[in-house]
């Protein structure tokens, strides 16, 4: 029997397009919310670990009243503990802020194993797995490719891959895996729509970060586009001389 | 300003990204401290300009990656300050942990910093930036290829400190790459395949290639979801690898966003592709309109005579 908490972070679709309004990302302009796609790779390992050794599933995101969202998703697998931390400044929480929340959450939730993905699709950080397994004492295995129910992973090493085991309490971080997250069934979307969400307060110290703002990124001047094959001499002569890459 | 950077190693080796480490701590007015895992990569580390002292750290558990442990040793041995590192995944994971146990805060991926400290990283996979600033302690990880290495010519004085932490994953089995080829996130110039290339089969024109320029074979997710001989370690974008090398050669990929994620900051940005609308012909310094099968044969000739 296993206690797994699954951290899912709600996030802008993959395909949005990024907006910066006064300094701002403009979220008003974001037409799709989706869950993380590590997040998801995390939460079908969970759904499979669980399935295979027993135990039990928590759903844990922090968020706006949209995260609900990808709690009931994942109350349409089966999940059926939800729970979602909300903080009024929930934008600019600082890492420690984000770590010490989820882990109250994961600690009320009396899980062993953390499953999360190696970093969000909107920060791109790969600090909140870390930083829960130091606050919770626990070991992390970072970026997460394979894993199975009897507790081993696969991770990358310099010189390849690893198999490797953990004592519990562990965090696990994954990456893509060969397993995408599971389609819903018409059963699971109904019980869904009756899932309970528990909303929780962070209760967590003050942010250590001041916010000076989003900008959008330097744009590159526009490159030249060459027509047919007979240009990659030039081509060639120009990452040598121009460029300087060659 | 006291500021502590964590080695980046390789193997017993230095990784060439601490020298931009160190560059980016100079750039503040500091003379670092290095942590050297082990001691891997000490003398390197010593030899790198600004550097103010290496500090081997030695104990059991560096023989496994841990980072809680490793965390728990480097954060036994550092000062207060600044700790800095490289945003790589072992790099992330010991930086993130080191500011959890002092309870100050982490930011990762910094593409700038300046004195205050004020920082900026990407985020939405560079589709946006964040600036913040932090005015007490903090740890940072820095993005490769972003900071001008210090120099060679340094002559930093060493010590050894006995440290370890309590390492809980257990390694079961070390499974050998299966080709010896770099790694993309090591390497300086990329070949990447796409669909376009047709069949797994094809990418040995990209392999040929990329002996001749020592650089690395990377491919697009549908490469890698759609052929079994395409590893997803190869794999560039939103859910693979994010690069930042000097030159990204682009064939047969269309330039979704998701892979853009993944290798728009790239230098210089070649693309071959059959189709002139193929989106990244937006992103590309050079184009070329063109099917792989006639621009590869050229793009290998060329290549040969100017190295
Ligand atoms: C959540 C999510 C995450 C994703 N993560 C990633 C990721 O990490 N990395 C990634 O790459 N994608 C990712 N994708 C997928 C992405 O959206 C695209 O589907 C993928 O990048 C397309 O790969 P491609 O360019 O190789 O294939 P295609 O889009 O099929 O493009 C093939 C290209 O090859 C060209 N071509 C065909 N024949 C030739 C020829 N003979 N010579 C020259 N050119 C030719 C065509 O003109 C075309 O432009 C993700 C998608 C989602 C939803």
């Amino acid at each position: 029997m296993v206690e797994i908490a699954v951290l899912l972070k709600q996030v802008p679709d993959t395909n949005a397009k990024i907006v910066v309004v006064n300094g701002r990302v403009d979220e008003s302009a974001i037409a799709s919310w989706v869950t993380s796609p590590y997040d998801e790779y995390a939460f079908e390992a969970a759904l499979q670990h669980t399935e295979a050794a027993g135990g039990s599933i928590t759903a844990i995101t922090l968020g706006p009243a949209r995260a609900d969202k990808v709690l009931k998703d994942a109350a349409a697998l089966g999940v059926t503990k939800l729970v979602r931390i909300w903080q009024d400044d929930w934008q600019d929480l600082d890492s420690n802020q984000v770590q010490s929340a989820l882990a109250n959450a994961v600690t009320a939730a009396g899980a062993d194993l953390v499953y999360c993905g190696k970093q969000s699709a909107d920060r791109n950080q790969g600090s909140t797995g870390p930083g829960i397994a130091e606050i919770l004492g626990a070991a992390c295995i970072t970026e997460v490719s394979e894993s199975d129910s009897a507790g081993s992973y696969l991770r990358p090493t310099a010189s390849g891959s690893e198999r490797v085991t953990v004592s519990s309490p562990a965090v696990v971080t994954f990456t893509k895996t060969q397993n995408e997250l599971r389609r819903p069934n018409v059963r699971g979307i109904m019980m869904a729509k009756r899932a309970q969400i528990e909303v929780v307060g962070g209760d967590v110290s003050a942010s250590q970060v001041n916010f000076n703002g989003h900008s959008s990124p330097a744009q590159k001047p526009p490159g030249k586009t060459y027509e047919g094959s007979d240009s990659v001499p030039e081509v060639v002569g120009l990452l040598r001389d121009e460029a300087k890459v060659l | 300003m006291e500021i502590t950077i964590i080695a980046e190693t390789q193997g017993d080796n230095l990784h060439p990204v601490t020298s931009q480490l160190v560059g980016a701590a100079t750039s503040l007015g500091a003379s670092p401290t290095v942590l050297c895992a082990g001691g891997a990569g000490a003398d390197a580390a010593a030899g790198i300009a600004g550097v103010g002292k290496v500090l081997s750290v030695v104990g059991d558990c560096f023989s496994t990656f841990d980072g809680g442990a490793w965390a728990a040793a480097f954060d036994a041995a550092a000062g207060t300050g600044i700790i800095i590192g490289a945003a790589s995944a072992q790099g992330r994971d010991v930086v993130a942990r080191i500011a959890a146990r002092r309870s100050i805060p982490v930011v990762q991926d910094v593409v700038a910093i300046s004195q205050g400290l004020t920082m900026t990283h990407p985020i939405y996979s560079g589709k946006a930036m964040q600036e913040v600033t932090v005015g007490g302690d903090c740890a940072v990880t820095l993005r490769s290829n972003t900071f001008p290495p210090a120099g060679d010519g340094g002559s930093a004085e060493s010590a050894t400190v006995q440290q370890s932490g309590d390492v809980k994953i257990a390694v079961q089995e070390a499974i050998a790459k299966a080709s010896a080829r770099l790694d993309v996130s090591d390497a300086d110039i990329i070949i990447s395949g796409g669909r376009g290339m047709g069949s797994p089969d094809n990418f040995e024109h990209l392999y040929a290639l990329s002996d001749k320029l020592g650089a690395a074979v990377g491919a697009s997710r549908a490469a890698v979801d759609t052929w079994d001989e395409i590893p997803h370690s190869m794999q560039v974008g939103q859910t693979g690898k994010t690069v930042n090398p000097s030159l990204y050669i682009a064939v047969g990929i269309s330039g979704a966003i998701q892979h853009l994620a993944g290798m728009r900051t790239s230098k210089y940005i070649v693309a071959i592709n059959k189709d002139p609308e193929a989106p990244i012909f937006k992103v590309a310094d050079y184009g070329i309109v063109s099917t792989w099968e006639e621009a590869l044969p050229i793009l290998g000739d060329e290549i040969a005579k100017i190295l």
